[in-house]
């Protein structure tokens, strides 16, 4: 039962980092790019730890709850690298898609 | 809004019960000792630590706060999908913008709260936060904050505004209380 937990968890969060790759190969600008990593990723990653952490509390002794610090860490410090990244690409007039709504919202 | 803990010996309560879990969690047991060390560090590292941090309004509804929580990591799963559907999708189709939300809040640590769940969440990016603390004179009372942030696929400019103040900014209002 646990075994079948963990694959699905696995396939699961490997999925999300892919598409979270490819999401950074595919779109056609900086800003569009920052979307994958900072949430399929973070998604991912998440489910990742939680099958770690099954499988290491059904084949060790006692509970493994490490997992959940590293997830905690991860969702506060995606958005915030995220963050730090894209304020980095307006403060160096970045090109952006020439489709983008709104570029005059932006405070020079 | 509170800015203050009633208690002199435990001056950020919340930050000791954190610290403490964390060190129970890091070691990955609760024997006696480890329980001892984690009440110990509790206690002595925010008395020592807590003149250098600047004050940030307290939680006064942890309640509402875990409620507010268990909504966000629910919309995380669900953005994450959508993020998913959207990227392998046909490029073409996505229409990219910027928009500004004007914030009701003006505190640090709910903005930042804000900012970081729009990033989390659903295909938004929060860029930049305005007016940039240096624009604004000392003394002078500082005008309305607006939080700048980047939308994958724009749809409905007003609605996505609407959503992101009374899904995640009115909460977080509540909160805190300011």
């Amino acid at each position: 039962m646990s075994e079948w937990i963990i694959s699905i968890l696995l396939l699961l969060g490997g999925a999300f980092v892919l598409i979270g790759s490819i999401g950074l190969v595919k779109m056609p600008d900086f800003f569009m790019r920052l979307h994958g990593p900072t949430k399929a990723t973070t998604l991912g990653m998440a489910c990742l730890l939680t099958s770690a952490m099954v499988y290491f509390s059904t084949t060790t002794d006692g509970v493994s709850v490490k997992e959940i610090l590293i997830s905690i860490f991860l969702l506060l410090t995606a958005p915030i690298s995220g963050y730090m990244l894209i304020k980095s690409a307006i403060h160096h007039r970045l090109p952006s898609n020439e489709k983008t709504t709104g570029k005059d919202k932006i405070k020079k | 809004m509170r800015l203050e803990a009633r208690f002199k010996w435990l001056p950020t309560p919340f930050r000791s019960l954190l610290l403490f879990t964390v060190w129970l969690l890091l070691n990955n047991s609760v024997s006696a000792g480890h329980i001892i060390l984690a009440t110990i560090l509790a206690i002595v590292i925010p008395l020592i630590t807590y003149r250098f941090r600047t004050k940030q309004p307290l939680i006064i509804k942890p309640w509402r706060a875990f409620t507010h929580l268990l909504l966000v990591l629910y919309d995380i799963i669900t953005a994450n999908v959508e993020v998913a559907i959207k990227i392998l999708g046909p490029t073409k189709k996505l229409r990219p913008g910027f928009v500004l939300v004007p914030l009701d809040i003006d505190q640090a640590m709910p903005i930042t709260i804000l900012a970081s769940t729009v990033s989390l969440t659903p295909g938004t990016v929060s860029a930049e936060v305005y007016p940039w603390p240096e624009s604004v004179k000392s003394g002078e009372k500082p005008e309305r904050k607006y939080l700048l942030i980047h939308v994958l696929d724009l749809t409905d400019e007003q609605a996505l505004i609407d959503t992101i103040k009374s899904r995640y900014e009115a909460p977080l209002k509540e909160i805190f209380e300011c």
